[in-house]
């Protein structure tokens, strides 16, 4: 477990607060960036930089783990084949999950017949406990093929892999925070992951936003309550790096969830408890001091009730 | 049409001109109320009707003159959610004349004209064919096509934003595609799709024909020009993923036909069409009744209802349900699915017009493409 402060903010494109949440840290030196998360894209970060005062370097996860791609083709082959197997497990889970997520939501829907209250509110425990069995379940499946992937392949060990993370240790020498921007989620989080960083990240403050966020948890939920196709069931992907506990993120939360929709928020707080499902639109903030969240006003998590609450709140 | 309102145009109109010029400035018309839209129209005039292109209503409905007035109104039952395009047919004398309705300020426009709208209840157009000022615009770039079959053909192509030589782009080819971007909002659609992440960053090829009716109508020149010639030389222009899964073929009406058509003659080199309201006429048995510019497309969809084969791995078909090619559309859903093809089909009450392919291209469009939104959190 990462033991050092983490803050998570809100999206950072059009309202940045970056900088003074680094400043607010009593950060004034390098900033180490991962930007891997923009995939293609990753080197390009002048904005941040410039918004950073020029201090940021890039740890340059993206190219890294393309060169480990090329110097190593049979670990190449290797993840290619374990991302196969990811694949048609999470399609397993998703078919299992549309039926599950269903039936929870029709016993939210329902009205209870009166004197009989009792009855429908079990049947709707019942049916959240059923979604959150198949989470629970489908979060094994997956750590699994990780771990089998580990122990076949002991990435850390081969070459391409450990020259990298030797290097990164000397870049993060000079850097006292390390800064995790959004992008796509899981190949920002299997690229963190393949340089094993949370180790070498040490005790230095991580300040996260969008995909580095829900990266950096301890599970990784991909959400959306209206996508232009499919039912708009929130999925528990796998398991993230762990940086911090207690808190799933759900950036973008105005634009992606339907927050207005009651049974919906209260089956996302019901289905992720006891973690704080954490709104974070732009100019949010939550900070972990390593025990405890505390959120920034305005800052606002999902309750059980299926209203919105200040976050960091009781 | 409401009692209520019936009363009110009748009390109004027996006060005099001005007592209905008043009644009439506050307000706005046609008025919808329910399933009910009233029409109104004001002049000195033999016969109003309305003219609107609805398959299976009378071509001309005639408006009802208050007597004493100049005032006239018709009341028709529309379904909720439908969107209708008409014009008023305005008599005096021998003197016809086609205008917009006076009273209505909402419009559509399409390569012959403009017509007036009316939205049913619960009608919405679409915000994300919108402009949305988060979203990063795309870039329309023109190009030439060498082609031995059709001579050179000027292009437009559509870029997304934050377009990179270093990635590769699925490519949608779509016809009539400058007029999808003029009357059905493509660019503006694109962008905010590809913004809001429903569908990836892609390139389109936006094609005009200056003599669509017999290119696009099973012409095999046209086929040659798509395949030989337009996506090999894209393909070499942009960098493209250059797979059939990763390349889709669109159109509206008889541009929708020269996309089955193509993707028919060359089976298995697009693998995603975009069908909306295809002109896919056939015959069972005898003539058709469609004129001589339906003679190729009849034998084509005749041919392809005998033997579809696999024009394609996945197609979106939609139509209006006032469209008279709705009978066709419908028809041709069992068929792709009886030849394994995954199909989408979506009718809407609308016609045969370019919003109505507009309101369709999201569901389409991240249905043949479905874009990274459950990925990717910026």
């Amino acid at each position: 477990m990462h033991s050092a402060r983490v803050v998570l903010l809100g999206p950072q494109r059009l309202h940045r607060t970056l900088n003074q949440a680094v400043e607010s840290l009593g950060i004034h030196g390098t900033v180490a960036a991962v930007t891997a998360g923009w995939e293609e894209r990753e080197d390009e970060d002048q904005e941040m930089r410039e918004h950073l005062g020029g201090r940021s370097v890039n740890l340059r996860i993206w190219e890294r783990a393309e060169d480990v791609m090329a110097r190593d083709p049979e670990l190449a082959r290797a993840l290619r084949e374990r991302s196969d197997r990811l694949r048609e497990q999470h399609e397993l889970y998703r078919l299992r999950l549309s039926h599950s997520i269903e039936a929870a939501r029709e016993m939210l829907r329902r009205e209870p017949t009166p004197g009989r209250e009792e009855m429908l509110a079990a049947e709707r425990a019942g049916a959240i406990e059923a979604v959150r069995d198949l989470d629970a379940f489908h979060l094994r499946r997956v750590a699994l093929i990780h771990r089998e992937f580990e122990a076949d392949w002991s990435p850390s060990e081969r070459d391409a892999v450990a020259d990298h993370r030797r290097d990164l240790a000397s870049v993060l020498d000079a850097c006292q925070c390390v800064c995790v921007a959004g992008g796509h989620v899981v190949a920002l989080l299997h690229r963190l992951r393949l340089f094993d960083v949370l180790p070498l990240f040490g005790a230095r403050p991580i300040v996260a936003w969008s995909a580095g966020a829900m990266a950096l948890g301890q599970r990784v939920v991909l959400f959306h309550d209206s996508p232009p196709q499919g039912q708009g069931a929130a999925e528990l992907h796998e398991e993230g790096l762990g940086a911090y506990t207690g808190l799933l993120p759900f950036p973008h939360a105005k634009k992606r969830l339907l927050l207005h929709d009651k049974r919906r928020i209260a089956l996302l707080a019901r289905r992720f408890a006891p973690d704080t499902c954490a709104a974070l639109d732009p100019l949010t903030r939550m900070d972990w001091d390593g025990a405890n969240w505390h959120g920034a006003p305005g800052t606002l998590r999902l309750h059980e009730d299926g209203i919105l609450v200040q976050a960091g709140a009781a | 049409m409401s009692a209520t309102l019936v009363q009110d145009i009748e009390r109004h109109a027996r006060l005099g001109p001005w007592a209905l010029e008043a009644w009439l400035a506050g307000r706005q018309f046609p008025v919808v109320e329910g399933r009910t839209v009233t029409f109104v129209f004001r002049g000195a005039v033999d016969e109003v009707k309305l003219r609107h292109w609805i398959h299976g209503l009378a071509t001309a409905l005639p408006f009802h003159n208050v007597p004493g007035s100049d005032l006239w109104f018709l009341a028709i039952d529309v379904p909720e959610g439908s969107r209708l395009e008409y014009k008023l047919e305005v008599v005096t004398g021998n003197d016809h004349r086609l205008i917009q309705d006076p009273l209505n300020p909402n419009v559509a426009s399409d390569p012959y004209g403009v017509n007036s709208v009316v939205h049913g209840t619960g009608y919405q157009e679409p915000e994300w064919s919108l402009p949305d000022p988060e979203a990063r615009p795309g870039e329309i770039v023109e190009q030439t096509i060498t082609s031995k079959s059709l001579g050179d053909r000027p292009i437009q192509v559509y870029l997304p934003a934050r377009f990179r030589r270093s990635r590769r782009y699925p490519l949608l080819v779509m016809h009539d595609g400058e007029d999808y971007v003029r009357y059905a909002s493509l660019k503006t659609s694109l962008d905010n799709l590809i913004h809001r992440l429903e569908i990836p960053s892609m390139v389109v090829a936006l094609i005009q024909s200056r003599d669509r009716l017999r290119e696009y109508a099973d012409d095999p020149r046209h086929a040659d020009f798509l395949v030989r010639d337009l996506v090999p030389q894209l393909e070499s222009s942009f960098p493209l993923v250059g797979k059939p899964s990763a390349r889709g073929l669109g159109g509206a009406s008889f541009g929708a036909v020269a996309s089955l058509a193509a993707a028919w003659r060359y089976q298995g080199f697009f693998d995603r069409l975009l069908l909306q309201s295809g002109s896919f006429a056939f015959t069972d048995i005898g003539p058709h009744d469609r004129g001589p510019v339906f003679d190729p497309v009849v034998r084509f969809v005749n041919g392809f209802r005998r033997n579809p084969g696999q024009p394609a791995a996945q197609l979106y078909v939609s139509c209006g349900v006032y469209e008279s090619l709705i009978y066709y559309n419908r028809s041709l859903v069992p068929l792709l699915e009886r030849a394994g093809l995954d199909v989408k089909y979506r009718e809407a009450y609308d016609g045969h017009n370019w919003e109505n392919w507009r309101d369709r291209l999201r569901e389409g469009l991240s249905w043949l493409f479905p874009g990274p939104l459950w990925m990717v959190y910026e």
